[in-house]
């Protein structure tokens, strides 16, 4: 298998944003994570597939040290971002969260208006000397959320109030404005209707241009759509990692074949 | 017939009616039960239903019917010129009653005869004297109309309960024998039982309700008493309260405002007191807290809420009022004259309150979707952070509500009043003196030996009022702000 991925990378000359090397999670006693190896590439967008509870979330949330809010959660190994140790005691948590974004499952705008929602991580970090400037961040990300001519002339009604699509790309507008380089989606689209999923995934393939993404998916159809390369995950293993097209047509490992073809899962 | 005797009667019917209707749905499936359209049981049941709900139906309203009637039947025999001057009719019914009911006691006693008790012949001067000895309380001597009207009270009530136990017991056997005729196999009995369990519940809200209803009529109709006897202009906006018992009306002054302002204020002082901790204990056990600890905590905490009141004042009169005048007092800061005051009672009271705004902010920020929270630390957000700015303005609304009930507790608050904050009502600014509130009134209105038609004791019904009123308004408004809160995150 890692042969494979030697062969893959040689092909691929970008560089690499975020390196994992034999990563372990425990939830308690339970070993969530075995031995995961992932070399996520910039402006790239990379999915994690796999059946349910295979790990992908898990891993997911390692990568902006999420799971440190969760108490009984321990983890292992080395995860490097820009070949600094996020898990180096020197690195603060919450710094780290600032530079790799998350968007969540289900849409999760907070009870405020449209406007504070996006301008919730500038104000925290201190991003913006002024209201105009404040302004200007609002207006950019919003754009970049691709839902700027929506919501313009309602910038002060709750972002809660927002159709479900309108929500998550609301969501992805506010984690944009904090300027990440990294965007972690955990199945952004699993609460969507078809529509509002074809709204995010274009607005994905835009992202990419900017940011590395990261993104979980339980559809196979959508990590071939807007991915370019994948990863496979099964039973906490990472069973394969490549080409998107590669993995889709002509998997090596037979787990990988069985999963896509739909015989496991 | 005594009632509990009809009641024991009524209800052996009705198990007889149980055995027999059980028993002729059997002999009439041919001793099958599967033949029948329900179990045995319920044929049982339906009989016993037969009996019971319209002779305890009956029961219920004649016994609450008779002595209205009778009231009025006897009320119409006494005549005018009994009725003394200053006096009322009401007041001589109130005789009247209270004189038959002793003629009964008496004669229960043995210090009576039956027939000389029912006897129109008989001497007044005897039958008071007799009364007296038998320990029965007669306000006045018993004049001739009185126990004339007395002795009719006694004869149309005895009357009517014997007709009672007959009507009653007739309705029960009539209900037995419809019960036992409609017994068939193909009878609906499962279905029939139903509808009298759902009326069974029914009549249980009903009777919750009822009460609620009654209380306030009672109060509305005492408070219309009390606004007849003294304006209403001169209480609601009276600055000073200074009831009068030996003047019996007249130079009271029942004016609400200082009552008014000392509610108001011990209970600022006490939601100073509670809120902040409330809450901040609540933020700590839902937000920071582990679950071992919290599991620990929670129960600890609400442990005060189930410290009665009358201990809390203890407190304030025995422990917090000494403390507050060792600091406050002549021999420190010299603003306060006695252990007595705004201030202890408010402090003690904000105690009372703790577990009441904690318990139910921790619920309302537990309530908070943690997806708010993963929302918030996801854009690199700090603990305290994500509190401040997501948590709470989500959790605000229902931390409101919880607020405004545990205020409405804090103004319907009585015994830590009466023992930490004094009996004087006054106006006035200074947290350190002594002033009281709406209940502490009432209470010190109802307890003396006050006549209950004058306005130094209806005034009390009128405070009720307000009071009522005033939490009622706050209740109605926090569930307003909780339920409107609970909708966002469905």
């Amino acid at each position: 298998m890692n042969d494979m991925t030697r062969v893959e990378r040689a092909v691929d000359s970008k560089d690499i944003k975020i390196n994992a090397k034999k990563v372990q999670v425990y939830y308690g006693a339970t070993h969530a994570i075995k031995d995961v190896d992932v070399e996520i590439e910039d402006k790239t967008v990379t999915a994690f597939i796999g059946p349910s509870g295979c790990g992908k979330s898990t891993f997911l949330r390692c990568l902006n040290r999420m799971n440190d809010t969760i108490d009984i959660c321990r983890v292992e190994g080395d995860i490097l971002l820009d070949g600094e140790d996020i898990y180096d005691k020197r690195v603060d948590p919450v710094q780290l969260r600032a530079k790799v974004g998350m968007v969540f499952q289900k849409p999760n705008p907070f009870p405020k208006s449209i406007y504070d929602n996006v301008a919730y991580g500038p104000r925290i970090h201190g991003l913006a000397r002024n209201k105009s400037e404040l302004d200007e961040i609002v207006e950019k990300s919003l754009r970049r959320g691709a839902i700027w001519d929506e919501v313009k002339d309602r910038l002060d009604a709750p972002g809660t109030g927002l159709s479900g699509g309108q929500q998550q790309r609301l969501c992805i507008a506010r984690a944009v404005a904090t300027e990440p380089e990294v965007l972690l989606m955990d199945e952004p689209c699993s609460a969507l209707d078809p529509i509002a999923t074809a709204q995010v995934e274009e607005l994905i393939d835009e992202l990419r241009s900017r940011y590395s993404v990261v993104i979980v998916t339980h559809s196979m159809q959508q990590a071939a759509r807007v991915s370019q390369k994948t990863a496979f995950f099964h039973l906490g293993n990472l069973v394969e990692f490549g080409e998107t097209g590669q993995i889709f047509t002509n998997p090596v490992d037979p787990r990988t074949e069985s999963y896509i073809t739909g015989r496991i899962g | 017939m005594p009632i509990l005797w009809l009641i024991l009667i009524v209800s052996a019917v009705a198990a007889v009616g149980y055995v027999l209707g059980r028993a002729r749905a059997l002999q009439s499936a041919g001793g099958d039960s599967r033949n029948l359209h329900s179990l045995p049981s319920f044929y049982g049941a339906n009989v016993t239903l037969k009996i019971l709900v319209p002779a305890f139906g009956l029961l219920i309203a004649w016994l609450l019917v008779q002595p209205f009637f009778v009231n009025s039947q006897v009320s119409g025999m006494i005549p005018e010129s009994a009725i003394k001057e200053g006096s009322s009719r009401s007041l001589v019914m109130a005789e009247v009653r209270r004189t038959a009911f002793g003629l009964d006691n008496a004669v229960a006693q043995g210090n009576l005869t039956e027939s000389a008790a029912s006897d129109a012949q008989v001497d007044v001067i005897d039958v008071t004297q007799r009364l007296k000895d038998a320990g029965q309380v007669v306000t006045s001597e018993i004049t001739q109309p009185v126990l004339r009207a007395a002795q009719s009270y006694r004869a149309m009530s005895a009357t009517g309960y014997a007709i009672m136990s007959v009507a009653v017991l007739a309705v029960a056997v009539i209900g037995a024998v419809i019960g036992w005729l409609q017994t068939n196999a193909e009878y609906r009995a499962r279905n029939v039982v139903e509808q009298g369990v759902r009326v069974l519940l029914l009549a249980a809200a009903s009777i919750a309700i009822l009460t609620t209803v009654g209380i306030v009529l009672s109060l509305v109709f005492n408070t219309w008493e009390f606004f007849k006897l003294y304006p209403a202009s001169d209480f609601f906006f009276g600055m000073t309260w200074a009831p009068s018992f030996s003047g019996r009306g007249g130079s009271s002054e029942l004016g609400i405002l200082p009552l008014l302002w000392g509610t108001l204020y011990i209970s600022i002082v006490a939601l100073l007191v509670a809120v902040p901790i409330g809450l901040f204990a609540a933020i700590y056990l839902s937000e920071y807290a582990s679950p071992r600890l919290r599991s620990v905590a929670k129960p600890l905490l609400e442990v005060l809420a189930g410290i009665p009141t009358i201990v809390y004042g203890l407190f304030a009169l025995l422990t917090v009022g000494p403390l507050l005048l060792d600091i406050f007092g002549d021999s420190g800061l010299g603003w306060m004259k006695a252990g007595t005051a705004v201030m202890t009672a408010g402090l003690v009271m904000g105690i009372m309150l703790i577990p009441f705004v904690s318990s139910l902010s921790d619920d309302i920020i537990n309530a908070v979707p943690q997806a708010m929270r993963d929302g918030s630390y996801g854009l690199g957000a700090t603990q305290s952070e994500t509190i401040r700015q997501v948590v709470l303005p989500a959790a605000l609304p229902g931390i409101v509500g919880a607020i405004l009930l545990a205020a409405s507790r804090a103004i319907g608050e009585t015994m830590i009043v009466v023992l930490g904050a004094g009996a004087a009502a006054r106006l006035s600014l200074n947290p350190f003196e002594a002033m009281t509130t709406v209940t502490a009134k009432i209470v010190s209105q109802l307890t003396g030996d006050a006549d209950f038609a004058s306005p130094e004791a209806l005034v009390a019904f009128a405070l009720g009022m307000t009071l009522f009123i005033l939490t009622l308004g706050l209740n109605v408004f926090a569930l307003y702000i909780v339920r409107k809160y609970r909708e966002q995150y469905e």
